[in-house]
């Protein structure tokens, strides 16, 4: 186990370090002189070539390299170019508005998807199984904006039940939650289809286990053999399966963000992009994806852990 | 699966005798002759503005109504089909080509080269798709090239890894030693024993991502860095729709409605081959 997770561990490192690579280079790449675009066209010529020097344009692009890549691994990721903060600071800031949004996302997969799985399992092969079958993949094919909008459609603008914009009154933990529902219900549910897959496949093998052919052979009621002892083990991959669902919820999270105009990272490098501030850009893709891979790299060692042949296969 | 129709039945005859594929192939079908009759169907021309015909509903001159500028949203839908499924081929196309070529490059190349590969591949993989076309148009600027360029990067890495598996499994097995000692070349062994092993598996994958691909197309769109306007295509419609969400929720609909049909079209079809062609790749 902890051969590994050193070799995750690693995996996950250098990972982390081609991103900053890639990241680099898009911004080396990126048409245009960096200072003139972020001073507008009224600097002259001299405020341009301090800010060069500032930033450190002037020097080789390997030294340049090397700047961005030590300073990012310390956690300084520039100063965004509106407000002169530094970047880490304004994306901690709007991240947990993102995480309250990807974990309620979680909480609808999970307050749905588990138990229609469950029943397709117990009503295997019925009506019932084959419309849970289809709703699954359906939810999973549309896409979450069309679903954020939809959403917006009906219940806030048309039927006027929820709250169309804004992320609530700060310290008013009702008012917040109201906010959430419709961003987290686009968010989260093509995860639903997924987690009902994923539990009426794990179901329909826990369900032929020998513990739970001896608890049906004790005459133990039905409804405590597949909530009690049948679930109980298919429930362990769906945990994992989480792990890449929480990492692709963050896609969500940004159309999510962006329709109901709630604060948080997608809204921050959306608005970013638009207003030309590169370095709050390529900071906070920066910060999600390294999010992105420490997630995956939790859901690994979770299957390792769970699993003792995905650790020898290496 | 239904038992009556046999195993040695065709391809077509065994999708369609699943009722899931049944109803893939038909929205699949409405989406693509949409796409082909689209001059025929709508007369009027898709970018035509005329402000005194804004926000009007559904009517017959105007099936789905009108936008902001007036602008027929029947002609928009059916010519953004246009759009949404030329990116699926072209994009689906090259992702294939260059996952190909990459992943024989892996499984015949030299270990670290093999190495460095698949480091880059799980490295694109890392980033949230989103993210990953926000960084891409900040460099190429919003077209239709950085939505392309976005599926190739989201798309190539599994087609590579599928290329690369399968050429390892070969390129030491015995019949193609034995190929090998009858003097067969390179291109004859990649010919006739490793690509028609792969090609199975890709397509399947392929024609699964299809759906994919037009959601990120659309959803590029809908933020307003894909297809640029005029060009009609279903995100832009649904982005117009959103900002005039309070003055009339059709505009909304128009954009929203294809984009469900034609993602649920093709997710159904390719649910259903898989199943048909290859059901061991059914994991979930």
């Amino acid at each position: 186990m902890l051969y590994y997770t050193l070799n995750r561990l690693a995996l996950a490192l250098v990972i982390v370090s081609v991103v900053m690579l890639l990241l680099f280079s898009m911004i080396y790449l990126i048409p245009g002189d960096p200072a003139a675009v972020a001073l507008g066209p009224r600097a002259t010529e001299a405020m341009r070539e301090a800010l060069r020097v500032k930033i450190g344009l002037d020097q080789p692009i390997w030294v340049q390299f090397w700047n961005f890549f030590t300073s990012a691994w310390t956690g300084d990721l520039g100063r965004e170019v509106l407000s002169d903060r530094p970047v880490a600071a304004v994306v901690l800031e709007q991240l947990p508005f993102t995480m309250a949004l990807i974990f309620s996302g979680v909480g609808w997969s999970v307050a749905l998807g588990i138990p229609l799985g469950c029943w397709a399992a117990v009503k295997r092969n019925s009506l019932a199984d084959h419309i849970v079958g289809v709703i699954s993949v359906a939810v999973i094919a549309v896409p979450s904006f069309v679903v954020a909008i939809y959403a917006l459609l009906l219940f806030a603008v048309t039927l006027r039940w929820l709250p169309a914009i804004g992320a609530g009154e700060s310290g008013n933990f009702f008012d917040q939650l109201v906010h959430l529902i419709l961003p987290s219900l686009a968010v989260g549910i093509g995860w639903v289809g997924y987690i009902a897959r994923m539990v009426r496949a794990s179901m329909l093998e826990s369900m032929g286990a020998q513990h739970v052919r001896t608890a049906r052979a004790f005459g133990l009621p039905e409804s405590r053999i597949v909530y009690q002892y049948a679930l109980k083990i298919a429930i362990l991959p769906t945990i994992t399966l989480l792990g890449v669902g929480i990492g692709q919820m963050l896609s969500s999270a940004v159309f999510a963000e962006i329709v109901f105009a709630r604060p948080g990272v997608g809204k921050l490098v959306y608005d970013a992009i638009l207003t030309r501030n590169y370095p709050l850009v390529t900071g906070t893709v920066l910060v999600t994806t390294v999010l992105f891979v420490l997630i995956n790299l939790l859901a690994d060692l979770i299957v390792g852990m769970l699993d003792p042949r995905v650790r020898s296969g290496l | 699966m239904s038992e009556a129709v046999s195993k040695g039945a065709g391809p077509i005859r065994r999708i369609l005798s699943e009722p899931l594929g049944v109803v893939g192939v038909v929205l699949v079908l409405v989406v693509v002759l949409g796409a082909v009759f689209a001059d025929v169907l709508a007369t009027v021309d898709p970018s035509s503005i005329s402000p005194r015909d804004r926000f009007l509903p559904p009517s017959l001159a105007h099936p789905f109504g009108t936008d902001h500028l007036g602008r027929d949203l029947f002609s928009r839908v059916l010519h953004g089909s246009r759009i949404a499924l030329a990116v699926a081929l072209f994009a689906t196309a090259a992702s294939l080509s260059i996952g190909i070529v990459l992943g024989l490059i892996a499984g015949f190349g030299p270990r670290w080269l093999d190495a460095l590969l698949i480091l880059l591949f799980d490295s694109v993989k890392s980033f949230p798709t989103v993210m990953l076309a926000l960084a891409l148009v900040t460099l190429f600027g919003p077209s239709l090239t950085a939505v392309i360029v976005v599926v190739v990067l989201v798309n190539v890495p599994g087609y590579a890894r599928i290329v690369r598996t399968q050429t390892l499994s070969m390129k030491d097995a015995d019949f193609v030693a034995a190929a090998e000692s009858m003097g067969a070349g390179f291109s004859r062994i990649l010919r006739v024993h490793i690509l028609p092993n792969a090609i199975g598996p890709l397509l399947i994958l392929a024609s699964m991502d299809i759906p994919v691909v037009i959601a990120i197309e659309a959803g590029m769109s809908f933020l307003g860095l894909g297809v640029r306007p005029p060009t009609p295509s279903w995100g832009a419609i649904l982005n117009d729709g959103f900002t005039a969400i309070r003055d009339t929720s059709w505009i909304a609909v128009a954009g929203g409605l294809p984009i469900i049909v034609t993602t649920l079209g093709f997710t159904f079809l390719g649910e259903t081959v898989r199943d048909v062609f290859d059901p061991r790749l059914k994991v979930r």
